[in-house]
């Protein structure tokens, strides 16, 4: 099996509000795979879809084989143990120090000896550049360095797959640099597989094998980095270019600015 | 009109609809319960946090409280000469009423509102639902042992207000007021039943450590995860748990008089 998860005439729906309909949608095994789109379209749900924390309205997502939403507690809990997920807040624990943050899933999962738990949190935290970081706390880590640390609890069992949900928003140009760098270079040393979900197009394009641009509850756009560039679709350019009017438009849709002038309501 | 039926109708369906959430949280937190191995750590952890954390509001309430109504109950039990019941007067109220109900509502201000904030916070900053991709289930990790904490540290915090308020009681009564010692010590002891009056307390107070925390726990699990969504189930726990308390005070001492 070439791809690690297939997803096929998804639909999901929020109150009553159409988020995705029919969207067909595979990530390669090994390959770093991009979804992108404006805000508020859903990626971040896709994820969640993919995870099993939400159950779609219609279609089937497989991961690793197995059909999420049918899976059931124990099940599910044994896939999530094969895939890594960072939050776009890091999500990393308030009450335990960095080292505690990533030792987490391996004193819940495993019955290793503290020496040896010891000995791979300093190895996952050496590989973020955060070894000499182990006895912070969260509150005292800047923005990027909590991803970073939840990046190192996110492999911490060794995932297949990892989810990076807006790994980049907020991050300054450094940290942004040394996060891009980090997701390539983990997904090809320990042959992971990556899902970036981004609008910062230009970074998330840069380290990509692939990308899928979704907008409107469906797919406007898919293919490798240089393809997505180069297509010439209106809504898929707006995205990519950042322009203020377009297929999306500027204004939120209502009445005229004259309607609204003229009115004598007050409201 | 109907349209009014159709919203009452809607508000029925809610009402049945969170019930029904605040059921299954507290079924999972007394059935998912972590191994003994990392359970036991995780309660103990958390009776300090909700039992031991508030044992000084507990403490001074308490000293207060039996200090005050010793003073008023010996004025009024003067009037009628009768001023030595007041060991039996102040250990009654204290043991039947005062001690879970006031226990209660300071537990549901002091730790009920600080499990809300702590709950909607984990939540608001995904700190929950990484512990679910992570394989670990928060209902199990983090809800469940809360609850077990509330539920052994409400009694305990009941028997120390109850010990106090009396020592309170016995300063105003016989240290300031000159009653005689034997007489408010001997007094109480022949007044008070351990079955009918301690004991009764004390399942009042279970009861009560079992309401508060589950409110508490479900108001934070259940909060819309921002600033505002916390603040409001920070203050439903409070609202709610003093509600239910008091309504459940009255039902349980019904049933208590009436003999259960």
């Amino acid at each position: 099996m070439d791809n690690i998860v297939e997803i096929n005439k998804l639909a999901f729906l929020r109150n009553q509000r159409v988020i995705f309909n029919d969207v067909d949608l595979d990530i390669p095994k090994g390959k770093v795979t991009a979804i992108m789109g404006p805000s508020g379209t859903g990626k971040t749900t896709l994820l969640r879809l993919m995870g099993g924390q939400l159950i779609p309205a219609k279609g089937s997502i497989k991961v690793a084989g197995q059909e999420v939403p049918r899976l059931n507690r124990r099940a599910l809990y044994q896939l999530r143990k094969r895939i890594g997920m960072l939050f776009q807040t890091g999500g990393l624990f308030t009450h335990l120090t960095v080292f505690e943050n990533v030792a987490f899933p391996l004193r819940e999962h495993t019955s290793l000896s503290n020496a040896m738990i010891r000995s791979l949190v300093l190895m996952k935290l050496e590989m973020v550049g955060l070894r000499g970081a182990r006895d912070l706390m969260p509150s005292e880590l800047s923005g990027g360095m909590a991803r970073r640390v939840a990046l190192a609890r996110a492999i911490a069992l060794d995932p297949d797959l990892i989810m990076y949900d807006e790994p980049f928003s907020g991050q300054d140009p450094i940290s942004m640099g040394v996060l891009v760098k980090l997701i390539r270079t983990l997904n090809d040393a320990l042959k992971l597989t990556t899902v970036i979900v981004s609008h910062d197009v230009q970074e998330t394009l840069s380290i990509s094998d692939q990308a899928y641009v979704i907008s409107n509850g469906r797919i406007i756009g898919q293919g490798t980095a240089h393809s997505i560039r180069n297509d010439p679709s209106p809504s898929l350019q707006q995205f990519l270019q950042g322009l203020p009017d377009g297929p999306v438009p500027f204004h939120y849709p209502g009445k005229s600015l004259a309607h609204d002038l003229m009115s004598e309501d007050l409201t | 009109m109907i349209n009014q039926v159709a919203a009452l109708g809607r508000i029925g369906l809610e009402v049945v609809r969170q019930y029904g959430k605040a059921g299954i949280i507290l079924y999972r937190a007394i059935f998912r319960v972590p191994d003994i191995r990392k359970g036991f750590s995780l309660v103990v952890q958390q009776i300090y946090a909700e039992g031991v954390l508030s044992l000084l509001i507990i403490i001074v309430s308490a000293l207060f409280i039996g200090m005050v109504v010793a003073l008023q109950g010996y004025h009024t039990l003067s009037k009628f000469g009768a001023s030595q019941q007041l060991g039996p007067l102040v250990a009654l109220s204290v043991a039947r009423e005062l001690g879970p109900v006031v226990t209660a509502l300071l537990f549901a201000g002091r730790a009920g509102s600080a499990l809300a904030a702590e709950i909607g916070l984990m939540k608001a900053t995904d700190q929950l639902s990484s512990m679910e991709m992570m394989a670990v289930d928060p209902l199990q990790r983090v809800i469940a042992p809360r609850f077990w904490g509330g539920f052994i540290s409400m009694p305990l915090l009941t028997i120390i207000f109850n010990m106090v308020a009396i020592y309170g009681a016995y300063l105003v009564g016989v240290k300031w007021l000159g009653m005689d010692a034997g007489a408010f010590w001997s007094n109480m002891q022949s007044a008070v039943d351990f079955r009918l009056d301690i004991l009764n307390g004390i399942y009042k107070s279970v009861v009560f450590g079992v309401v508060v925390t589950w409110i508490a726990l479900y108001q934070g699990y259940d909060a819309v995860p921002t600033s505002a969504g916390i603040a409001n189930a920070t203050t439903r726990t409070v609202v709610y748990s003093s509600l239910a308390v008091l309504g459940l005070d009255f039902v349980l001492t019904a049933m208590m008089i009436g003999g259960w």
